[in-house]
């Protein structure tokens, strides 16, 4: 393991991140999100899933800098009583929670799909490609609202919302996959080319192994960057669809149910309840593109910055 | 003199047994583009480009078979052809006897193990996630899947000390090596199982010309130590005259002519032979004086009739337009495919 | 007076851990309508030299040191402006690949007229007029049609053909040509080195040859400069250096060449490796190879032995001219 260490301490990688600002302020604001908003249960003032802990009449109470604010709640309460601060921290929990989910079935199918079709080509490139092509055609919020609006309509709105974390997930990571096929895909397409597969074909390798041992691990640095991207991108769907109501039920919400829940009430003044989850999303959001972004910009060798 | 339809064989000593070797790669085109109007015809035609066009050659046991000509020539296919990294569209390889070209993958494994290969890049050759011994090892625990971690790390001290790679640096990755240690892990990694074939496509065409020394001594040392046979792919003249026992001379796929390489030096035959050695710059001249080719090698995908040669050949008559030659033995053991040698038009 | 004159050319490159030394103390000059040969290994600084010549050092590398006086003029010290009237007219270059000269999407004429037009004052007819007489010149058949083919449309030596004609279009003083047939094969490298030898001598145009190879730089060049981890190790004339080379290193480089032997023997070969520039030994670079390595050799860098047009840096070759 100290070889590998060894190389990842000499790496451009470590190096460029400690001469780039925005990388490390994005790196620091996003592992503060994820610290806080995992240590939710330790740290949050009032637990927002226990109905006893709720007081309907502490609802739309402003934050406390404000005139009619309470000490108790930070950043206010929302129509249900609920503290602000904590439903938040909770919901980010849930966003990034599915977000990663998302993308970690996005990219196990997405890498397998993209390595055999980049490998064995020919027929079986041609079908898998064209079946992205499908799938692409439709865009991820438009499955994702027929298939949760069916299941929803089928199975009674009780049991998605039992279910609704792992649909999300489900239905996320499934429309997004060829994504990651097609550019797995084209870095198998450089990869396979180069001797070092030839040698081991030479040796007498089967393909799987020279697929999964050999020409996969030279396909990180893509995947990695797509990763980033799309843990970003997983994270404003399954707020989209929240917002939309077909995301997160309201007794558990996410950043993206809660913006909609204080949705109706922005115009009666409470502005908080919307405002203050939508900065946050907008804030992790940020932050990993920019992180993204920059991981591009340090593992393609072609692109030289000063 | 010999029947000429008769394939150049003696009756021992051959390892490797190459006959009416052909292989053209389809142009991938899409469907509309491969239909053409020909007299007032709509018909769908499909370009290939010919890279190899029947070539018959044997590699004798124990020596160096040098395989010359410039890019584009099929001498790097030969090299995958006979490897079994690419399926050749027509003829037929013995290796030892035994057909292997159209082998399923299973049954051409201990042939594998009596086959290596050393390829032309060493930056793109070795694995960079894989460590030196990590590359190493793998063929060896593939061939012999029961062997023993001690066993294992003797053979790899063993091979890097043979090419002269200092085995304490087994740990380290490939980006951490220069070019000519780097060409020597990859011949390393093909001497890990023991094999008595190699085929040496273009070994040292991209090292420098100090290291150039050093790699091509090294094959030299391990051929004789193990008993190698080599098949040498490369461009460059000079290099072959140190270390081909033989030489085999490619031009547009098609072999002109297979010679000793003393005698291919000193009396070369083919008239493209003979362009290509008086191109070698050497120190000794004051100016460059070399034969003059005319015209332009043509395209493979569209092969002229006749000899291959005869739109740049000054020896070129009507017949080498129309026919093309094949390879017949002249005196002093070399076979040339040309009209005007057999006809005695050239000299 | 010399046409080009290098004087202490130092060259630098920021990186990681500290800057690396790409060119050290590097002198030479160029007579007017003299062929210069430069040799050396992969990373020894000669096509680094070549772009400082013309300013074209990427960045971060930068001159650090030194002089580069061109008719009269430093180039080292010109802004983007002044090189560009002095690069691509007064001295131009021809590079290993020839599509780094050429522009896929247009066609020869339309580039080699834009060149014209940018540098001299020539109307469209003029300016192709002249590019096709310099298409002849390098013996394009039919230039009056090949003039209006894209740059794919033509093979490697036919490509590399027009860009020497481009590179003569300016009637330049200099030219640079770096590793000008490494990518060609043996056959049409031999004719493109023998196209540019007489283009050179019939134009009376200096030739500034970068290459690995010995052969073609004995060919060719008449005075040879050899560098050796970013350092000038020997200079001379062509012929003096190919038969009787007094730098150990040049001496090892000749007689690993495969002519050099006889047919069927062990080549003659340099132990080791050229270190990095990041690693590069202190004395004599080239002292850990060396086989007259001396004490003196590993603390002290050698400074040069000149004896006439000789010039070489070397504590063992010194020392052997003091004895005698």
């Amino acid at each position: 393991m100290t070889r590998y260490w060894r190389l990842f301490k000499d790496s451009t990688l470590l190096y460029s991140f400690g001469r780039d600002k925005v990388a490390m302020a994005s790196f620091s604001v996003l592992l503060l999100l994820v610290v806080l908003s995992f240590s939710s249960p330790l740290i949050a003032p009032f637990d927002p899933y226990d109905p006893a802990g709720i007081d309907i009449m502490d609802s739309d109470i402003p934050p406390s800098w404000q005139e009619e604010g309470d000490p108790r709640f930070t950043l206010g309460t929302d129509a249900q009583g609920r503290d602000m601060l904590s439903t938040m921290l909770y919901g980010t929990r849930i966003s990034i929670t599915i977000g990663l989910f998302a993308v970690l079935l996005q990219s196990v199918l997405g890498i397998l799909l993209g390595l055999a079709a980049g490998y064995f080509g020919g027929r079986i490139d041609s079908f898998l490609m064209r079946l992205a092509d499908i799938q692409l055609s439709f865009s991820t919020l438009m499955v994702a609202i027929v298939v949760l609006a069916v299941f929803q309509a089928s199975f009674g709105t009780e049991l998605y919302n039992d279910l609704a974390i792992f649909m999300l997930i489900l239905v996320i990571g499934i429309a997004e996959w060829p994504q990651y096929a097609r550019t797995v895909r084209a870095s198998v397409l450089a990869e396979k080319k180069k001797e070092y597969v030839d040698a081991v074909r030479v040796i007498g390798l089967g393909s799987r192994r020279i697929m999964l041992r050999h020409i996969l691990p030279n396909t990180l640095s893509p995947i990695l960057v797509i990763s980033t991207v799309q843990v970003a991108n997983a994270i404003m769907s399954e707020a989209a669809l929240s917002f939309l109501g077909l995301g997160m039920p309201v007794n558990k919400p996410s950043l993206g149910s809660l913006i909609n829940s204080g949705f109706e009430y922005i115009l009666s003044g409470s502005w908080w309840i919307t405002a203050f989850p939508a900065i946050v999303l907008v804030i992790l959001v940020l932050v990993i593109n920019l992180l993204g972004d920059w991981l591009r910009d340090v593992l393609n060798p072609k692109l030289y910055k000063n | 003199m010999t029947d000429m339809s008769e394939p150049y064989s003696q009756a021992t000593g051959e390892l490797l047994k190459i006959r009416g070797l052909s292989k053209a790669f389809p142009l991938t085109k899409g469907f509309l583009e491969q239909l053409h109007f020909e007299g007032g015809r709509l018909v769908r035609r499909r370009e290939s480009v010919k890279a190899i066009n029947g070539v018959d050659l044997d590699v004798k046991r124990g020596e160096a078979l040098c395989v010359v000509g410039e890019s584009g020539c099929g001498k790097s296919t030969v090299a995958r052809v006979v490897m079994g990294l690419l399926e050749p569209t027509a003829g037929s390889i013995q290796y030892d006897g035994e057909r292997i070209d159209n082998l399923p993958p299973e049954r051409l494994l201990p042939y594998r193990r009596k086959m290596q290969m050393i390829f032309q890049n060493p930056y793109a050759s070795l694995n960079p996630r894989l460590t030196v011994k990590q590359t190493l090892e793998e063929p060896m625990r593939f061939h012999n899947p029961g062997i023993g971690n001690g066993e294992l790390k003797d053979k790899v001290r063993d091979v890097m000390d043979s090419v002269g790679v200092d085995p304490s640096w087994r740990d380290r990755f490939p980006h951490e090596f220069s070019g000519g240690q780097r060409q020597r892990i990859s011949i390393a990694r093909a001497l890990m199982v023991d094999p008595e074939f190699i085929v040496a496509d273009e070994p040292i065409s991209a090292l420098d010309v100090s290291i150039q020394a050093q790699v091509l001594n090294l094959m030299m040392d391990a051929m004789e130590q193990r008993a190698l046979t080599y098949m040498f792919i490369t461009h460059d003249l000079s290099v072959v005259e140190h270390f081909g026992t033989r030489v085999a001379v490619m031009y547009l796929g098609s072999l002109c002519e297979l010679a000793p390489t003393r005698t291919l030096f000193e009396t070369p035959r083919h008239p493209y032979t003979k362009a290509l050695i008086s191109a070698i710059p050497k120190l000794t001249q004051g100016r460059p004086g070399h034969i003059k080719l005319i015209g332009e090698v043509p395209t493979p995908i569209n092969l002229p009739a006749g000899c291959f040669f005869h739109n740049r050949c000054v020896y070129a008559d009507d017949r080498c337009k129309v026919e093309k030659p094949v390879l017949h033995t002249v005196d002093g053991g070399c076979r040339v495919a040309c009209h005007g040698v057999q006809e005695g038009r050239v000299d | 007076m010399a046409l080009l004159e290098v004087k202490g050319l130092e060259v630098k490159f920021p990186m990681r851990h500290g800057e690396l030394t790409a060119l050290r103390d590097v002198s030479f000059s160029l007579d007017k309508g003299e062929r210069l040969g430069i040799v050396g290994e992969s990373g020894a600084g000669k096509s680094v030299a070549a772009f400082a010549i013309l300013n074209l050092i990427g960045r971060p590398g930068y001159i650090s040191n030194g002089e580069i006086i061109f008719e009269g003029s430093d180039l080292a010290k010109m802004n983007a402006r002044q090189i560009r009237s002095i690069r691509g007219n007064r001295i131009n270059m021809i590079f290993q690949d020839p599509m780094m000269t050429l522009n896929p999407v247009l066609t020869i004429g339309t580039q080699m007229i834009e060149c014209l037009q940018t540098h001299m004052n020539l109307n469209r007819e003029q300016a192709r007029e002249r590019s096709i007489e310099k298409l002849r010149q390098v013996q394009i058949p039919s230039p009056e049609d090949r003039i209006d083919q894209y740059p794919h449309e033509l093979s490697g030596g036919m490509r590399q053909r027009v860009v020497i004609a481009i590179a003569l279009l300016t009637d330049p003083s200099v030219i640079i040509a770096d590793e000008p047939t490494t990518a060609l094969d043996v056959t049409i490298q031999a004719e493109i080195m023998e196209l540019l030898l007489s283009l050179c001598e019939d134009n009376d145009v200096a030739l500034m040859l970068i290459t690995h190879d010995l052969g073609v730089v004995s060919q060719v060049t008449q005075r040879t400069i050899v560098m050796y981890a970013g350092r000038v190790v020997e200079e001379g004339p062509t012929r003096r250096i190919v038969e009787n080379a007094r730098h150990p290193y040049t001496h090892g480089l000749i007689d690993a060449l495969p002519e050099r032997t006889a047919p069927g023997m062990r080549l003659n070969q340099i132990p080791g490796v050229m270190p990095s520039l990041a690693a590069i030994p202190t004395g004599c670079s080239f002292n850990p190879r060396c086989e007259h390595v001396m004490d003196v050799c590993r603390s002290e860098q050698p400074g040069y032995v000149t004896d006439g047009e000789f010039r070489v840096a070397c504590h063992w070759v010194a020392g052997r001219e003091q004895q005698k």
